[in-house]
């Protein structure tokens, strides 16, 4: 089951040194970019198969 | 000033019954509400909800609806012996309100057991769907607040506000920051309209659904302030706020700012301390434009000529709390909310997309992005819509969202230890106690309950006696649970001195 989690470190820590916060924000997302393509793959496993019919099928009626 | 002040959440779930999108979801509704009373032995005369105290047609603003002139779907205090109703052990309410099965947390005094309790609800509706499973087709729970087809469904907030507070002044000072704050606490949505008529995506999932800036309705014309008057708490006291505009939150951080940062402001407007002009121009129109802006960097007009963002807007109002909890004093739970309030602040001005861990809208797009990437689908493809619905299910296996959390990409504050412990235990520090106390020990002589009351057949004495409890605060752990443990209903009724 989830484990308590907190936010995933990215920035290498502890690099204090005089690194440029435009390439520092760009290391970052594509570090989170790659990250997420790795939880893709779990994801595609449990994807309703018929994506229009589920879409379709997906009719509610109005609430509060 | 403190975040503490009684609240809960109200969720209500979107149905669907696999392969049958015409399926009655009234029946299915109530199918679900029987399902997990019958399998927790609460019998259908247990559910039973006591009417007396409530109000629906009662504004906040002075006056009363004529019967004769309210829409039937506002008529919420009649009994329908159709609609299955039951209060939980731990103090909820769960029961079908028109289409949809609706968790009603119990009374919590904090943000976080707002979470925590909110959280049980969706261990409610997963043991429930677990259960219908096991009878083909079954019937799947999302918690989510639209179809995407011109259908909304909502989840409330209640924050319990002093009477004294003049209700003009709350929709003076919580009305900007209505607009604003989805950035922080959408659960964003595949879809621009009501309908999803144009194709793209979207911070809130209820913004398109919003037409009034106030008003009493909440099926239509619905307003960013609602003023439905009901406190379930001594009404010269308390007034209940019914906070209609909201999306119902999966991740834990989003839902710990949006209901702390509300409590927060409503702290500074019970102290008159909304001392900026910060009023927008076209509120309902601004609601949109700031939800269809996934960058949050579109501008609203302000009534003083300026254009903010949303993150600037909210900023102007962390800075009042701030302000006002350094001069007045604060607590571990308001450090807390205000510490995520500034950092989601800092990530979202930075760019949004930092917030991924912390934020549902966040999340799901950049999960969304990815797909598009990967293959090359444009927003009109069914397979992004039909993401932004799974991402909600309730189950473990099926909900994308639970996958996100179980890999570790989402920022937990509560632990799967406390949310299991809150589906049987009501929060200890309100009247909720009692209710979950009673409903779980003394089921069979409850008549009917409700937020503010018990009716309970006592043997004994050959009568029955209800309970009020207009105290939210009154009838905790510590008042009751040495009566709770005589397990005699008589005795409990005298210990009460009901």
């Amino acid at each position: 089951m989830a484990q308590e989690q907190t936010r995933p470190e990215r920035s290498g820590g502890g690099d204090e040194g005089p690194v440029d916060e435009g390439t520092r924000v760009a290391a970052q997302n594509a570090a989170r970019d790659e990250d997420v393509d790795s939880v893709l793959d779990e994801i595609d496993g449990v994807l309703e198969s018929n994506a229009e019919e589920f879409v379709k099928g997906f009719v509610q009626k109005g609430g509060q | 000033m403190s975040v503490r002040r009684v609240m809960g959440v109200e969720t209500e779930y979107g149905i669907s019954v696999p392969g049958q999108p015409q399926a009655n979801p009234m029946a299915a509704s109530g199918e679900v509400v029987t399902t997990y009373a019958r399998a927790h032995g609460l019998r259908a005369a247990h559910g039973a909800w006591d009417y007396s105290d409530e109000h629906p047609l009662v504004d906040a603003r002075g006056f009363e609806v004529p019967r004769s002139r309210a829409d039937l779907s506002q008529l919420t205090d009649i009994e329908d012996p159709t609609l299955a109703n039951v209060v939980l052990a731990n103090g909820a309410r769960l029961y079908v309100d028109h289409a949809h099965p609706e968790y009603s947390s119990p009374e919590v005094t904090s943000p976080r057991d707002a979470v925590v309790w909110d959280r049980a609800g969706e261990l409610v509706m997963r043991e429930v769907v677990q259960r219908l499973a096991a009878t083909p087709p079954g019937i799947n729970l999302y918690k989510n607040n639209t179809d995407g087809k011109g259908s909304s469904y909502g989840t409330h907030e209640n924050f319990l506000v002093t009477r004294r507070t003049p209700f003009e002044r709350i929709i003076a000072g919580l009305t900007p920051f209505f607009v604003a704050r989805q950035v922080m606490c959408g659960a964003g949505r595949v879809g621009i309209g009501q309908e999803s008529e144009h194709a793209g995506y979207q911070i809130s999932s209820r913004s398109d659904f919003f037409e009034a800036p106030v008003g009493l309705e909440t099926t239509f014309k619905r307003p960013i302030i609602n003023t439905r008057d009901e406190p379930h708490a001594d009404p010269d006291t308390w007034r209940r706020l019914h906070v209609i505009i909201g999306d119902a939150n999966q991740a834990d951080v989003a839902n710990l700012v949006k209901t702390g940062s509300t409590s927060l402001v409503l702290a500074l407007i019970e102290a008159d301390a909304i001392d900026r002009g910060l009023e927008v121009l076209h509120p309902v129109e601004a609601l949109k434009v700031i939800s269809h802006d996934p960058t949050c960097t579109a501008t609203v007009r302000m009534r003083d000529g300026r254009d903010l963002t949303a993150v600037q807007i909210l900023t102007e109002y962390l800075e009042m709390a701030t302000a006002f909890v350094e001069r007045e004093g604060s607590d571990p739970a308001t450090d807390e909310v205000l510490a995520h309030w500034e950092r989601i602040l800092g990530l979202l001005a930075n760019d949004p997309m930092d917030a991924v861990a912390d934020i549902d809208w966040v999340a799901k797009l950049n999960l969304l992005e990815r797909y598009r990437q990967r293959d090359g689908m444009a927003w009109g493809d069914p397979r992004l819509t039909a993401i932004d619905i799974q991402f909600s299910d309730v189950r473990p296996e099926k909900g994308i969202f639970h996958t996100l959390e179980r890999a570790g990409r989402i920022t937990r504050l509560t632990n799967d230890e406390e949310v299991r412990a809150a589906v049987s235990t009501p929060p200890a520090d309100t009247r909720a106690w009692l209710r979950g106390g009673v409903v779980e020990r003394l089921g069979q002589h409850v008549v009917s309950a409700s937020w503010d009351s018990l009716v309970l057949r006592l043997p004994r004495a050959g009568r029955i006696a209800r309970v009020s409890m207009l105290d939210p605060l009154a009838h905790g752990r510590d008042e009751t649970e040495s009566l709770l443990a005589t397990d005699d209903v008589d005795d409990l009724v005298t210990g009460l001195g009901a």
